[in-house]
């Protein structure tokens, strides 16, 4: 598949913010890329018309009962036959910040074997607790199962903002470490927090900024092809979005929120 | 040729029920939202030992009895209300009219 052929859904609702810098980030890896409200996707029943779909950020349905939770439900609710088929063909599925615990909340991660049909973890409110605006470091733990990190080597240290109030990743007390071992056996563990040296925060604040279980900052399903993370690569994509700019003389084209979304499109290219 | 059909109205008595659900943390969740009020009422001279943050929600729903007002309560929790990650919840049946 060529790149100008591949199509991206940037999904919107009342509350979601961040489509537009995603959209204009995926435009400049040069594919086309849409942002549609889910209603108008329900209207049309188009969404198996798109390679990869996007779940912004925000804070949609105003983070009423939990935050994504009713996203969530309702996408289940009126998509759920399309967003299935869009699963079960391996089509890739992104959700940065809210759209993390839309994908949670719906059962779509970290799905150990199938979607699940109640979240089996919780991204719930930050330790400390606040809403948190920072640009933290990740370091990329995956062996290469995740399309959307699979060209970027284990161990690198990549810069890029956290900005949420429910960031910290959970799993239940009683099934903690049985569940961490579980993300490690099917290399479903993504990115942790870690500080600039790649050293991991080891729960400490601000380098992990949420109090987040295992400096937990991304993962991805069983398949590698559904991914979610707190912080936002299109928030780092372009040098003129990186915190420094102003002090440095000489920056690199793009940030290092790039390599995360071209991880996607790479695959996709290779792949189909 | 025109066939006339006999509808027959099946009529089940629904009642109204007021449906009290709190969802609250599972114990030995932090709460960093108790905490934090916990703090601030002793900084305000109150001998607080804890504070544990919920959610109430006052549903009024239809239901044809009170087992089924029941089920349906405890239907919305594991589909909306609560994440059984980190929260429990009681139903509390207040009212039927």
């Amino acid at each position: 598949m060529k790149r100008e052929e591949i199509k991206v859904c940037v999904l919107r609702v009342g509350g979601t913010n961040c489509d537009a810098e995603t959209k204009r980030a995926f435009e400049e890896l040069g594919v086309q890329t849409d942002i549609i409200h889910a209603n108008e996707v329900v209207r049309r029943r188009n969404l198996l018309q798109y390679h990869v779909l996007v779940f912004p950020g925000g804070f949609s349905y105003g983070d009423y009962v939990r935050a994504g939770a009713i996203w969530a439900k309702w996408i289940l609710a009126k998509l759920g036959k399309e967003l299935k088929a869009f699963v079960n063909e391996n089509r890739p599925i992104l959700g940065i910040c809210n759209g993390f615990q839309v994908l949670v909340e719906a059962g779509l991660l970290p799905s150990f074997s199938k979607m699940s049909p109640y979240p089996e973890a919780t991204l719930t409110m930050n330790l400390p607790p606040g809403y948190n605006c920072r640009w933290i470091y990740l370091k990329q733990e995956n062996q290469g199962k995740c399309v959307f990190t699979w060209n970027i080597p284990k161990g690198k240290v990549l810069h890029v903002p956290v900005a949420h109030s429910e960031g910290r990743f959970l799993f239940t007390k009683e099934k903690q470490d049985q569940f961490l071992e579980r993300l490690y056996e099917n290399d479903q563990l993504v990115f942790r927090y870690c500080d600039k040296k790649g050293e991991y925060a080891e729960g400490s604040f601000p380098t992990n900024p949420n109090g987040s279980f295992h400096d937990i900052a991304g993962i991805c399903n069983a398949e590698g092809t559904i991914f979610g993370l707190m912080p936002h690569p299109e928030r780092a994509f372009y040098w003129w979005q990186q915190p420094d700019w102003t002090r440095q003389t000489q920056m690199p084209q793009y940030g290092d929120g790039k390599i995360i979304l071209e991880g996607v499109i790479e695959y996709l290219t290779k792949k189909f | 040729m025109i066939k006339a059909f006999k509808f027959v109205k099946v009529q089940t008595e629904t009642m109204r029920y007021c449906v009290k659900i709190e969802v609250s943390l599972k114990p030995g969740h932090s709460d960093p939202e108790g905490e934090t009020t916990a703090r601030l009422l002793k900084e305000l001279g109150y001998r607080v030992e804890a504070v544990n943050v919920s959610k109430v929600y006052n549903v009024v729903l239809e239901a044809t009895s009170r087992k089924e007002a029941e089920n349906k309560a405890e239907e919305m929790c594991k589909r909306l209300l609560a994440n059984p990650t980190k929260d429990n919840y009681a139903i509390v049946i207040e009212e039927e009219r």
